[in-house]
């Protein structure tokens, strides 16, 4: 049928076919995905930053409604970036239209660069709506926008592929919902998203360096208000650290063919 | 003749021990339509994942189009096209666009002209703005076809094609298996069914207990294995076979109205001109006669029975 066709080392068809079908998935569910995060950050504004800030001092030198901004961003792109990543590998699997992309010339590094970098696409694009959003409740300065912008995308990029890892591993919906519920919502409550962790006890303090947020959300917020619980070199480091091991997850798991190949 | 998918020493044991592969050894020959025959549970599925990539083997190499499936998967996988048994598609998204997701997913530039000609052929043209949910049974095993072709493979796979298929949509199933495979595609089907082997099938590969039991070209394989069966209607119910005629080891039945003599179409003489003879100078008349030939639904029984 067909004629000599000349094989690409990249098959960047493939990767766009995944891509804009993960991302067309999303258009379908546009509305319900952008307007719940915004009410949602409305919610948090009018409940943290007029009734609670209006009692409470700045943080750092920084209004304490303006404060919890990049705090509630992050929060929004853990939750969103593990659930539409997972959900993106696990619908496949779960309906069985995962042969197809098992029985494509595409490589594991291509299937991973189309699902995370579509579900990290969106989770990015959800963060700037959330920002934006924030303008209309808070003055906003930004002192490093091509900072925020990198750990913005860094954080999104870790959390789709430790979604990614989630969505291959979960044998069922709750499985699904079980990872980021019980463990990334509390982390990211007591990893300093609503305070600095210089207001806990000291004893409390050090508990918290063991978490992995703090390090996240710490780095976020230097690049808007130059405030920081960690050294931003620090934070840094800690995301990328956080980065190479989801990825090394990842490519672990396309070596082995983990709950992918029989 | 040129063979296209050369299957060497392939085997397969699951994690659960089950071992699904018993040394499988195959060539698939340039064009033609090869079935592979067998029970539920024989192996078929998992000798086809393993050639399409879904399925890691346990041992062995397999070369498709001059390809190791494993070593040079791109290649390999580039010229094969694979439609699974399940009906699984996303169900969201239009006919279109999930052929065009599978042209791009197999490497392929876009081709909207290839792509309406496969719609076309597969009568599915009207339908290519339709939501896949909306669709039929029939028309959604046709979409899988048409995703299947739409990177235009040498070599393709149709997993029980004609499962929970209506009568006269397999027909239509069986009619364009032969014009894929006239215009240059080599097919491998699986199937229980065993009329669509022997309707459709260059070459049969019967396989059970995760052997390949037996390769032939299917005519050779009627010829050979082929038991016939002749029925005499009598015009007066018999009581006992006389014993003039023992030689035959004739069969009565239908309380005496019926005589069945079985035999073995490859022998030479089949002894029947001898018999209608003997029949007529024993006075005994017949109103009908009905020759039979065993279809390969005997033949598999008995050849997968033989092996129990």
């Amino acid at each position: 049928m067909s004629t000599a066709v000349k094989i690409p080392s990249f098959n960047r068809h493939g990767v766009w076919a995944i891509y804009s079908a993960e991302l067309a998935r999303f258009k379908r569910t546009f509305w319900q995905s952008l307007v719940t995060p915004v009410i949602t950050t409305s919610l948090y504004f009018v409940v943290f930053g007029a009734a609670i800030g209006s009692r409470m001092n700045e943080v750092g030198g920084v209004h304490y409604g303006a404060f919890i901004v990049p705090g509630l961003i992050m929060l929004s792109l853990f939750t969103e970036s593990l659930n539409n990543s997972s959900f993106g590998i696990y619908l496949p699997r779960f309906t069985g239209t995962i042969y197809e992309v098992l029985s494509a010339p595409v490589s594991a590094l291509e299937i991973v660069l189309a699902y995370v970098g579509a579900a990290a696409s969106k989770s990015i694009l959800l963060g700037l709506v959330i920002l934006a959003t924030a303008t209309l409740f808070v003055p906003i300065h930004i002192a490093h926008p091509v900072w925020m912008v990198a750990f913005l995308v860094l954080t999104a990029a870790t959390f789709c592929l430790f979604g990614f890892m989630i969505g291959i591993w979960a044998k069922g919906f709750e499985q699904l919902q079980f990872i980021p519920m019980l463990v990334i919502t509390p982390l990211t409550f007591l990893g300093g998203a609503f305070y600095s962790i210089d207001m806990l006890p000291p004893v409390w303090r050090t508990i918290s360096l063991f978490n992995p947020i703090v390090y996240l959300i710490s780095g976020f917020r230097w690049a808007f208000y130059e405030t920081a619980d960690v050294e931003v070199g620090i934070s840094l480091a800690m995301t990328l650290a956080f980065f190479v091991v989801c990825l090394g997850g990842v490519v672990w798991i396309f070596r082995t063919g983990y709950r992918l190949k029989t | 003749m040129q063979s296209i998918i050369s299957i060497s020493n392939l085997t397969k044991t699951y994690a659960s021990g089950l071992q699904a592969l018993k040394r499988v050894d195959l060539e698939i020959r340039k064009g033609e339509i090869f079935a592979l025959l067998g029970p539920n549970g024989a192996g078929k599925t998992t000798l086809i994942s393993i050639i399409c990539g879904i399925v890691t083997p346990t041992t062995g190499t397999v070369i498709a189009d001059g390809h190791d499936i494993l070593s040079d998967y791109r290649s390999a996988r580039a010229k094969i096209g694979l439609v699974p048994q399940e009906l699984t598609t996303d169900m969201f998204g239009t006919t279109w666009n999930t052929m065009r997701f599978s042209r791009g997913l197999f490497g392929r530039a876009p081709n909207p002209a290839h792509l309406e000609k496969v719609l076309r052929e597969l009568s599915l043209w009207d339908k290519r703005n339709d939501r896949i949910m909306t669709l039929s049974g029939g028309m959604k095993r046709r979409v899988l076809i048409a995703k299947a072709l739409a990177h235009e493979p040498d070599i393709l796979f149709l997993d029980e094609p004609t499962a929970g298929v209506d009568v006269e949509l397999r027909r239509d199933m069986w009619a364009l298996v032969r014009q894929l495979r006239d215009s240059g595609v080599t097919i491998i089907l699986t199937t229980h069914y065993i009329d669509e082997a022997e309707e459709m099938a260059d070459r049969i590969g019967v396989i059970s207990k995760g052997e390949l039991i037996l390769v032939e070209e299917k005519t050779e394989l009627m010829k050979k294995l082929g038991k016939k069966q002749m029925t005499l209607h009598l015009q007066e119910p018999m009581t006992e076979i006389p014993a003039t005629l023992g030689e035959w080891h004739l069969i009565l039945k239908d309380k005496g109205n019926e005589l069945e003599y079985n035999f073995d179409a490859r022998e030479e003489g089949t002894g029947i001109p001898l018999l209608l003879r003997r029949l007529s100078e024993l006075g005994i008349g017949f109103k009908d006669l009905q020759t039979r030939q065993s279809s390969l639904e005997d033949i598999f029984v008995s050849l997968v029975h033989d092996r129990t």
